[in-house]
């Protein structure tokens, strides 16, 4: 999927933003829309940032706040939110479900000092490739501004000592 | 049932600053169902503050466990083991609730994750209102079924203040006038007779103004 996924994977084990550091961005996709729409983006041949990963979700509205914060705990520089534009939920509302969560989610992370900026939730539909991989980038850019996640330091030290 | 809301995360930071082994207990009763203090509400924070106290370069081991009632001795027992290796408890179950771990386990502190609120209803979709201000002689019968003592802003028992406005309280235009309710309710059920009788004023003898109260029931003990 991702053809330079090695060249993120530095070592990204100080405070400051190391060299060669690349955002890691989780992307919980919807398997109604956005999965289809990353996988049109790679068939296609577009591209978008390596640091991408990509985990599909039956709905949005499945997407706990645990599962966000999860995710920030463990160390992902930025989590993007992919859902079924209104009206289109294949659930009737999972999709607004998940607006709201994100939107608690994201004051936590700004009362915690990580900055809700970190999380973000796109709309669109299963045909939207080129779009997908625009988001993609918008929030990678975004994120690099922001710098690392700094809860990522010293799961990654223990990690490669081990 | 009781409601009650979270605390700021910043806020239950501060009160556990000093501790770096907490164990986080939720309620499964009221607070899980105003999702103040239930599992994921406990969770959450969890989360919250593990984050946050890294952040801060002051970590925090949290544990966490809920159960079924914290205002109950029987369900307190599944506490003991959790507990044993923390340096604090802190109980996301309404002031009852704290205050029954806090007795149960002496020689630890023991701290409120939560804001008890009031006891009242679910009014609608993640909205509840306060309905009952447990004030020991319920007058329910005598207003419609709709407590003047609690809902109107004034606590008046003689009829409205003449301050609403069409159906709201002067208090709070977001309320509706109890006496408006009072009135449309006891026309439904065709008492409109009872608003003819001077109410005396409340004996607020039963009320927590002689301090905390108690009830025995003597016929279930043994």
């Amino acid at each position: 999927m991702s053809p330079d996924r090695s060249e993120s994977r530095s070592e990204g084990t100080r405070t400051v933003r190391p060299p060669g550091w690349e955002p890691e961005i989780l992307a919980f996709c919807c398997s109604y829309c956005a999965s289809a729409a990353a996988g049109e983006a790679g068939a296609v041949r577009l591209r978008y940032p390596a640091g991408t990963r990509i985990l599909s979700t039956p709905c949005t509205g499945g997407i706990e706040m645990e599962h966000l914060l999860e995710a920030f705990e463990k160390g992902v520089d930025g989590v993007l939110v992919v859902g079924c534009p209104d009206g289109g939920c294949h659930f009737v509302e999972g999709n607004q479900r998940a607006l709201r969560r994100l939107e608690r989610v994201r004051a936590i992370l700004d009362e915690i000092g990580l900055g809700g900026g970190r999380l973000r939730m796109v709309q669109l539909s299963d045909s939207m490739a080129p779009a997908f991989a625009d988001h993609m980038r918008e929030i990678t850019e975004t994120i690099r501004a922001m710098g690392p996640n700094p809860l990522k330091p010293a799961r990654k030290e223990s990690a490669g000592r081990s | 049932m009781i409601v009650a809301s979270p605390k700021s995360i910043t806020e239950l930071k501060s009160i556990i600053a000093g501790h770096r082994k907490v164990l986080f207990v939720g309620c499964g009763t009221c607070v899980t169902v105003c999702l103040a203090g239930g599992e994921r509400e406990v969770g959450i924070m969890a989360y919250a503050m593990r984050m946050a106290r890294r952040l801060d370069k002051n970590p925090v081991e949290i544990s966490q466990v809920t159960i079924e009632r914290q205002c109950d001795n029987e369900f307190l027992k599944d506490l003991a083991e959790p507990a044993s290796g923390v340096e604090a408890i802190v109980s996301f179950g309404c002031g009852a609730g704290v205050q029954a771990i806090a007795e149960r386990f002496p020689d630890k502190p023991v701290y409120a994750g939560l804001d008890t609120q009031f006891l009242g209803i679910l009014e609608g979709q993640a909205v509840w209102t306060e309905k009952c201000l447990g004030c020991g002689s319920c007058m329910l019968a005598e207003f419609g079924g709709i407590c003047p003592i609690t809902r109107c802003a004034k606590r008046l028992l003689n009829g409205p203040c003449g301050g609403s406005l069409e159906d709201r309280c002067e208090v709070d235009p977001e309320k509706p006038c109890a006496w408006q309710l009072i009135y449309k309710r006891l026309q439904a059920i065709g008492q409109l007779d009872r608003l003819e009788e001077v109410v005396p004023p409340k004996d607020w003898s039963t009320a927590w103004y002689g301090g905390a109260r108690r009830v025995v029931r003597r016929d279930h003990q043994v």
